[in-house]
């Protein structure tokens, strides 16, 4: 054949680490889109599902994304986000679902937690599965990623679900090269993970590099908080501030994006995405340590979510 | 910024926690949240010492019995590149997850005790590394401060190692004494091995050209998925996505597609981001050509004068990682780049014992963890090329077709 290509020349043929994982989770999409009958993927409006929906978008470009986004609805949700995720869904014309916990919790399938101020992350699981029962899905698309949390640094990029919905840690087909199995009988379906590999940083480095908008809350702004097992949580119809527990004003900004009787917010200057990418550079703490609860449970709180169809 | 991908191996007493989790929090990939919770944990269990194992062994069975289940992956990254690392566990499953961490890696990173020097899992690192043709090999001694900084204890496991790896198809090594736990030369140049006149760990990692790894040579374009966009302003648009699995595309190339073997032009190479010039590994883009042709997803762009092989009849070397045995006669699902076909196995011409490389002629089936040499017959042509040149289109994977199971990797032989 030809003759070798020399260092010189290949080092012209270079991609950023920004490009190369692009390119990969692109791929993974575009085999899914290829090889399952009814996928879906999932939108929070929170910046994940966003940098995921963007790479839907160039995957299929300038045909449209040939799948529906579907939202699991809390009602525990921070209006920015919902104005938001309206109005992208409006934008790349993709077709909306909205599966409600409420509509779960009316029609006895889910049941709220006890006590003050009951969180609704959990009972997401459930609303989720229906849906996927409902629809037939058989792909769901996630936007999860390994360096948040230890459960899921062990995820696949394509993760089996039972007939249950259940995910099994210790049982899992092994991943090689970019050859994925999606295969599965009626009624299991598959998780896909197209981001597994990036970092909190990659992720804004990716949307600042893209210029992707983001709900209002990402970004410094002044509000009422209040402390709470030192995270900094919004009073408001769903969460509502004990005796002892002062609110003031601060000005912060939110990390993630989730029910927010379980999201909390950091205190933060960082007003647009250069100032965070410095400033996620220089921090010290994980965005789901510093910012949910619902991590806090137990030192596999995730895995145990995880195993019951949690995202 | 280059991602650079490396895959380490070794059990816990090798360090190679140590030295991992030496590596994430020199470079603060390591969070103060996370190593609190590892710190409580250890404190709880009676640990001696903070076991920063328990960053990655994340699972409630892992942290129960003390060992490494499965792949974890992490994530660090310096002012020079991005790193994945693919840990994978010492006991447990070895060969399956040696393979599953080997499979995407630029580099493997093996640990050696200096106390013990190489031992058969060294050798079987070092040939699991080679089989999956992981482009550069690195050979960690570590633990020298244990044995008094002795260069001659280095130079004696380097030889021995050199030795053993002339029998394996490696094309680079590099060797480099350190001590994870003291930090020498790991992150900077040690002051008491001032005979060693290499790079630190950290600045290897940082700088070893990977930039000709890929192949650069063979335009491989398998198609993924076909856009026909069916709007009124595209009516005609028809584009070819996929992932660039070998050489350079650019617009004007004279192109053949596989099965049909037709040939037409590349007219042009679409992204979201507009018209590209050229496309290479591993770049996901959108091929139109000239001439509407009948493509589908499965089929293969190259060029005229630089095909793959098309055949039904494959040979490749397998690593079976699953308990019911691979034997002759079996029917597989089996993929290759972008299609999925049925595969039938024709003969088990050897398992490789993967300590002493003895080739077992005699064998008849590859149990959980085996390698062998296997030849299949497929129900389609594929179009591949062979492992040692093309990574992409030279694995396949085989699949279960009652339990759907990723049963075996393969990595093709070319035709005799």
């Amino acid at each position: 054949m030809e003759s070798e290509t020399s260092e010189v020349t290949a080092g012209q043929y270079q991609l950023s680490h920004l490009r190369a994982i692009e390119a990969q989770s692109m791929h993974i999409i575009r085999e899914v889109a290829a090889e399952f009958e009814r996928p879906v993927l999932l939108f929070s409006g929170g910046k994940d599902s966003v940098v995921m929906l963007r790479m839907a978008q160039k995957a299929f470009w300038p045909g449209k994304i040939p799948f529906p986004v579907m939202h699991i609805d809390t009602g525990h949700n921070f209006p920015e986000v919902l104005k938001f995720r309206d109005s992208i869904v409006e934008e790349l014309e993709a077709t909306l679902l909205v599966a409600s916990v409420q509509d779960s919790i009316d029609a006895g399938r889910s049941f709220e937690e006890a006590g003050v101020d009951p969180s609704r992350n959990r009972l997401q699981t459930r609303t989720l599965l229906d849906a996927i029962a409902e629809y037939k899905f058989d792909a769901v698309f996630g936007g999860a990623r390994r360096d948040e949390e230890k459960a899921r640094a062990k995820e696949r990029v394509f993760s089996f679900r039972d007939e249950f919905g259940q995910w099994d840690p210790k049982n899992q087909r092994p991943e090689l090269w970019s050859l994925y199995n999606g295969r599965h009988q009626v009624g299991e379906h598959i998780r896909v993970f197209p981001i597994s590999d990036w970092t909190e940083l990659d992720v804004w480095q990716y949307i600042g590099q893209e210029g992707l908008e983001l709900p209002s809350i990402y970004y410094a702004h002044r509000r009422e908080v209040f402390r709470r097992d030192g995270m900094l949580l919004s009073p408001g119809e769903f969460v509502h501030p004990r005796d002892g527990e002062e609110v003031f004003e601060a000005v912060v900004r939110y990390r993630t994006v989730g029910d927010m009787t379980c999201t909390g917010a950091v205190e933060s200057t960082a007003a647009d995405v250069d100032d965070i990418i410095l400033e996620v550079a220089a921090s010290r703490l994980t965005e789901r340590g510093a910012t949910r609860a619902d991590d806090r449970v137990s030192e596999a709180a995730m895995e145990d979510r995880k195993r019951e169809g949690y995202f | 910024m280059e991602l650079l991908r490396f895959a380490t191996a070794g059990s816990v007493d090798d360090g190679k926690s140590t030295l991992i989790g030496r590596l994430l929090y020199d470079s603060k990939a390591i969070f103060e949240d996370q190593l609190e919770a590892v710190e409580r944990v250890s404190t709880a269990r009676g640990d001696d010492y903070t076991d920063l194992a328990l960053l990655t062994d994340g699972l409630r069975a892992e942290r129960e019995q003390g060992i490494t289940i499965d792949v974890a992956y992490r994530y660090f990254a310096t002012p020079a590149r991005k790193f994945i690392i693919a840990d994978t566990p010492g006991h447990v499953q070895y060969t399956r997850n040696m393979v599953t961490g080997n499979s995407t890696a630029d580099l493997t990173m093996v640990l050696v005790d200096a106390r013990k020097g190489i031992v058969e899992q060294t050798r079987r690192h070092a040939f699991l590394a080679s089989l999956l043709r992981v482009p550069h090999l690195l050979i960690c001694v570590n633990k020298m401060d244990l044995v008094s900084y002795d260069q001659a204890v280095f130079d004696r496991i380097r030889e021995e190692f050199t030795a053993f790896a002339s029998r394996l198809d490696v094309s680079d090594m590099t060797f480099i004494p350190i001590s994870a736990l003291e930090g020498d030369n790991v992150v900077t140049r040690s002051i008491n091995m001032p005979w060693y006149e290499g790079a630190s760990l950290l600045h290897h990692l940082e700088t070893v050209y990977i930039a000709s790894d890929r192949n650069l040579i063979d335009p491989r374009f398998p198609v993924q998925w076909v856009i026909r966009p069916q709007s009124s302003e595209r009516r005609d648009y028809r584009g070819y996505a996929g992932r660039v699995a070998g050489g350079v595309f650019r617009p004007g190339d004279e192109v053949m597609v596989l099965p049909s073997g037709l040939t037409t032009k590349v007219a042009g190479i679409d992204s979201f981001e507009g018209p590209l010039d050229e496309a290479f590994p591993p770049m996901s883009v959108t091929i139109r050509l000239e001439d509407e042709l009948d493509i589908s997803r499965g089929d293969m762009i190259c060029r005229p004068n630089n095909k793959p092989f098309v055949g039904q009849d494959l040979d490749a070397m397998v690593c079976w990682m699953t308990e019911r045995p691979l034997q002759v006669g079996d029917f597989m699902a089996l993929k290759h780049t972008t299609r999925w076909v049925r595969a039938v196995v024709k003969d088990i011409n050897y398992r490789l014992d993967v300590n002493t490389l003895h080739r077992d002629e005699a064998a008849t089936a590859l149990g959980l963890n085996d390698v062998g040499r296997v030849s299949l017959r497929v129900t389609q042509p594929l179009f591949y090329d062979s492992y040692r040149r093309n990574r992409t289109t030279g694995s396949l994977i085989l699949a279960t077709e009652d339990t759907n199971l990723t049963a075996g990797a393969g990595m093709l032989l070319g035709p005799d």
